[in-house]
């Protein structure tokens, strides 16, 4: 059993993270192909499946639907998939208004908005709501208490858990609004016939309105009302910042992507005139000759090829035909092939199967157990234990890389390119480098780093997730591959040594006050893992530091700034300096480079997430409560490691009896 | 006594304390922003000898700090005297000896930007040439008088410090003395209104100044933060006053009739002369398509030399700065003039002049050598113990 238990094991791991590769068959609705289909949200192409994971995820923190959450799992309540939930949040809005979605866990907004309190029987959780529960009126209420509190509380810092919850819950219901307004108006019921109807209105409409325009000719007022009647309509839904559905009909950049409601108008009165016409800010003035021109062209223009497509699809989703809806995906992926848009389609398919590949996750559940065995070596020294472990961080690793590097290619970007990445890249960095001092010792030391860190980094992410997509575009300023390859990878590997040294550190104390495990030996070689890594972490951050510095220099003329950020680099970046001098010099001792490392740990995670909470500087992301919570949270663990650290040896267990 | 000194100069416990010093002094500095600003809090903590922290709005607790510029030579001292009293050379050292040069150059190359680099901004239209740039900080009262013949004008130039209320000023080439009735650091200026204003009197006897009302305000400290000083001042020609004038620096130049000829006077930021021009082409400011993100802001600027009869255009954006005489252009902002003004495209591009910009590149290249080859050395002395 020996001998094949750590193989076997390994092997169903693969199996499992293999097998979501595989596409699933589909059900009488070709929902995954659905899914595939691109459109330009947040600035970047992305298919459908990741528009409705990442709403989801805003909406109730879980990248599925669950239509029962008053069940327990084991009574299987019914679960969608995202792609099935934002397709029936489109086209069939007023059933998805009866889905308890939303999740709200603040008591004080449930008691304001009156929400039910959990009771299976009545089907409620007490956690998840619906849209229909909210109402018109608790949608009122929240989107004064948001307005309140923009205007009275701009500094983030000042908001309460209360202000929190109001500005979060506004979100993710303006979120859904947008969503259920994306491919036609909330309450068209019928997509194909609505066009049929704006169509006809158009001709005489836009004559009507032209010679109001000008001034001359008679204005048939019937026939300008039935066109507005529909145009203020689809404007409303350009003015919700909807997702953008319709590629230009010849195809085109990314950048000539247009909003449903804004490619309709296209062919009658189009979205800029009618946002100068209906303009409450003198900002969205255009130039007359401008605005002339505009009234020239009004319809001129045909309709967009891809509405009536879309509008199939939608139609028979409503209906529930799935032998239409099929043929209509299929049509309108046809369609996108003859734009020759491939890219697009392909570059979607393959953010779709990353989706489903979902390689951080997995990982995360790999790794604990991979630690338990990692663990189970320290209590009885079997090497099948040390080996099982080692062999499935090995195969972690490996998911690990291939869904960092699958990320950085559907990006086409460098691994490290806001937080979540930053948390995923530093998990890697110390599984790395636990993998490299497992080889080198062999004795779990290197593998409970890589297990703990990959995990808790894998968390991190996950929570840092909850605010949406993960693969935003660079703002202009960062939009430069060269400086994310190098100052940013090489600051992140920094923070991922000074962790490890940290959390080598932790074990150190943990080990030594709690059992009788750690030997002089292991002790000796725990402490020279730690300076080992704090040498490299000196380097690592010391480069990437100044790096920024050149970064600095080379886009505003400022090699240091004094920015947040930087401050907290060159923090670490001292204080590793600092435990190699006072090392050097004798100052202290084993057990006192491992306080001074754990201490590394807070220094890192200041720099990591405390100097973005300043709400200053030009890496500040705003204020995030939860993560001040958190981070306190971590200050205060690692503060009672170094009491522990501190403790006198005749307290440590495994030193009892052994003479210092 | 000099050999106390000596050991205390190049002792490993020095270096920790003053490390552990330098963490003090960037910490606080750092939440130091939060409530002075960027600029202010650099000065006090970091181009400082001495300074404290106090939490936001709060005298308790008072923590004393050593200043930026106290730990910065220290920890210099530190490292020199060390090494020409302690050190001895010897290739497995080398590593450390690299390492220490790399950072004594970063540390004087620091002090150097410290007290040479200078940054001014040049703005301007699309359609605009400047062969200045001007200071985002400094103002200075000018005078011009048309010379007639050419396009150049004859302008006298008082630095913004000397104008403080009480002062007398002259100049040679001015028929008239300037007596400064009253100077702001920062003021606001605007028109006067007809009911509300009714029992103040207007800003000045000539001038805009006469439909305006000056006060002060409290004067900003942040980095983006920007101060419009405001003054009062009386022209007086051979002792008899003409009047008083109202200088503000977001007035345009105002007209000055003396028996010499008209002059015209303006309240303008110091201006930095080049002995070349840029002229703005064109701008383009890109988001990204259904959001309002910056994807990018680039300016198409024309360079004009006459000494070296250069006449080329070139690309300004994020990330791609001009390097040009001694000067480095940076895209800094960028906007639109309202529609009725013509709705041209306008551009802020950041003037640097940093003589030791080289110090930095140098310095981390051989500190990170030096670590890689200390390490290195380290790692391979560990890896043959181990297999022996």
């Amino acid at each position: 059993m020996k001998r094949w238990f750590p193989p076997l094991l390994t092997a169903i791991f693969a199996v499992w993270i293999l097998s979501a590769l595989m596409t699933k068959k589909e059900s009488s609705y070709f929902i995954d192909a659905f899914g595939r289909l691109p459109v330009v949200f947040n600035g970047r192409v992305q298919p459908v499946d990741s528009l409705a994971r990442n709403s989801l995820t805003q909406i109730r923190e879980k990248d599925t639907a669950n239509l029962e959450p008053w069940k327990f799992w084991y009574q299987a309540p019914k679960i969608l998939s995202a792609t099935e939930w934002l397709l029936t949040v489109m086209t069939r809005p007023e059933v998805a208004d009866g889905w308890k979605i939303f999740r709200l866990d603040h008591p004080e907004l449930k008691a304001l908005l009156k929400l039910p309190e959990a009771d299976p029987t009545r089907n409620e959780d007490g956690k998840h709501f619906s849209w229909g529960q909210f109402g018109e009126s608790g949608f009122k209420l929240i989107e004064d208490e948001h307005r309140r509190i923009r205007q009275t509380k701009k500094d983030a810092s000042q908001r309460t858990t209360f202000d929190s919850a109001i500005l979060e819950a506004h979100e993710a219901l303006t979120l859904y609004l947008r969503l259920k307004n994306t491919v036609h108006p909330q309450d068209t019921a019928e997509f194909g016939r609505e066009i049929g109807d704006y169509t006809r209105a158009v001709p005489g409409g836009v004559t009507a309105f032209r010679n109001r325009m000008i001034g001359s000719g008679v204005v048939e007022t019937n026939a300008l009302t039935a066109l507005f009647d529909f145009a203020e309509r689809y404007f409303v839904t350009v003015r919700m910042d909807t997702p953008l559905l319709i590629p230009p009909a010849s195809g085109g950049e990314v950048g000539e992507w247009s909003r449903m409601g804004e490619a309709l108008l296209d062919s009658s009165v189009s979205a800029p005139l009618l946002s100068h016409l209906m303009r409450r800010d003198p900002k969205e003035a255009l130039a007359p000759e401008r605005v002339s021109a505009l009234i020239r062209e009004a319809g001129t223009r045909p309709l967009n090829p891809a509405v009536p497509l879309w509008a199939k699809m939608a139609d028979a989703f409503r209906l529930e035909q799935s032998v239409e809806f099929n043929t209509a995906v299929a049509a309108y992926t046809d369609y996108l092939r003859s734009l020759r848009l491939d890219r697009a389609l392909s570059k979607a398919g393959s953010e779709q199967a990353f989706n489903r590949f979902a390689p951080f996750s997995k990982a995360a559940a790999i790794y604990i157990v991979a630690f338990l065995f990692g663990c189970g070596f320290w209590f009885n020294f079997a090497e099948w234990s040390r080996r099982t472990s080692l062999q499935l961080v090995l195969l972690t690793f490996v998911v690990h890389t291939v869904g960092l590097i699958f990320r950085m290619w559907l990006e086409g970007r460098p691994p490290v390119t806001n937080l979540y990445s930053s948390a995923i890249f530093i998990g890697w960095g110390a599984v790395g480098l636990g993998l490299i001092l497992e080889g080198f010792w062999k004795n779990a030391i290197g593998l409970a780093v890589a297990t703990v860190i990959g995990f808790a980094t894998q968390v991190v992410a996950h929570n840092l997730a909850l605010s949406g997509d993960t693969m935003v575009m660079m703002e202009a300023v960062l939009d430069t591959n060269f400086w994310l390859a190098t100052h940013v990878v090489i600051v992140t590997l920094g923070y991922a040594s000074t962790f490890v040294a940290g959390f080598l550190a932790i074990l150190y104390v943990i080990l030594g006050v709690g059992t009788r495990v750690l030997t002089p030996v292991m002790g000796r070689s725990l402490a020279r893992m730690v300076y080992g890594i704090l040498c490299f972490a000196t380097l690592f951050s010391f480069v990437g530091t100044v790096l920024g510095g050149i970064w600095a220099d080379q886009s505003w003329g400022r090699f240091w700034g004094w920015d947040p950020k930087e401050n907290g680099a060159l923090i670490i970046v001292l204080w590793n300096v600092l435990i190699l001098h006072a090392r050097w010099g004798g100052m202290v001792k084993e057990r006192g480079i491992m306080n001074l490392a754990i201490v590394g740990n807070v220094v890192t995670c200041w720099s990591w997430f405390g100097t973005n909470l300043l709400g200053i500087g030009l890496h500040s992301y705003g204020f995030m409560s939860g993560a001040f919570t958190a981070l306190m949270v971590f200050v205060a663990t690692q503060a009672i490691l170094i009491g522990l650290g501190s403790l006198p040896q005749s307290m440590w267990r495994s030193f009892r009896g052994v003479k210092s | 006594m000099l050999k106390t000194l000596t050991q205390f100069l190049s002792s490993l416990r020095l270096t920790v304390v003053l490390l552990a010093c330098a963490i003090a002094v960037v910490f606080f500095g750092t939440l130091g922003q939060t409530s002075d600003g960027l600029y202010v809090a650099q000065q006090r903590y970091f181009r400082s000898w001495f300074s404290y922290w106090t939490p936001h709005d709060a005298t308790f607790p008072w923590i004393p700090l050593p200043g930026g510029y106290l730990v910065g030579t220290l920890l210099l001292a530190n490292l020199v005297v060390a090494h020409v009293t302690r050190f001895k050379w010897s290739w497995n050292k080398s590593g450390i000896f690299m390492t220490h040069i790399g950072i004594i150059l970063l540390l004087v190359g620091q002090l150097l930007t410290d007290m040479l680099a200078r940054e001014s901004v040049m703005s301007f239209r699309e359609g605009d040439t400047r062969n200045y740039s001007e200071s985002s900080m400094d103002f200075e009262l000018a005078f011009l008088q048309d010379t007639g013949s050419n396009q150049l004008d004859q302008v006298v130039a008082f630095p913004g410090k000397l104008i403080q209320s009480g002062t007398e000023l002259r100049h040679p080439l001015l028929p008239f003395s300037i007596r400064v009735r009253e100077a702001f650091e920062n003021a606001t200026v605007r028109a006067r209104g007809p009911m509300v204003d009714s029992n103040r009197p207007p800003a000045s006897t000539q001038g805009e100044g006469r439909r305006m009302i000056i006060e002060s305000s409290a004067a900003k400290r942040g980095m983006e933060d920007r101060n419009v000083p405001g003054s009062v001042l009386e022209m007086i020609d051979g002792g008899r006053s003409m009047g008083t004038w109202l200088g503000s620096g977001i007035l345009r130049a105002q007209s000055i009739e003396t028996a010499s000829g008209t002059w015209r006077m303006e309240l303008r930021p110091v201006r930095e002369y080049k002995p070349f021009a840029l002229t703005l082409i064109k701008t383009t400011h890109e988001v990204y398509p259904g959001t309002e993100k910056p994807k990018n802001f680039q300016s198409r600027v024309r360079i004009q030399n006459l000494d070296s009869r250069e006449d080329r255009e070139v690309d300004i954006y994020m990330n791609n700065p001009l390097r040009y005489a001694g000067y480095t252009f940076f895209q800094f902002q960028m906007g639109r003039e309202q529609l009725e003004q013509g709705g041209r495209g306008t551009s802020a591009l950041q003037v640097v002049q940093n003589p030791s910009w080289i110090a930095p590149y140098l310095g981390c290249i051989i500190v990170g050598l030096g670590l890689l080859v200390q390490f290195g050395i380290h790692l391979g002395k560990f890896i043959s113990r181990r297999k022996a």
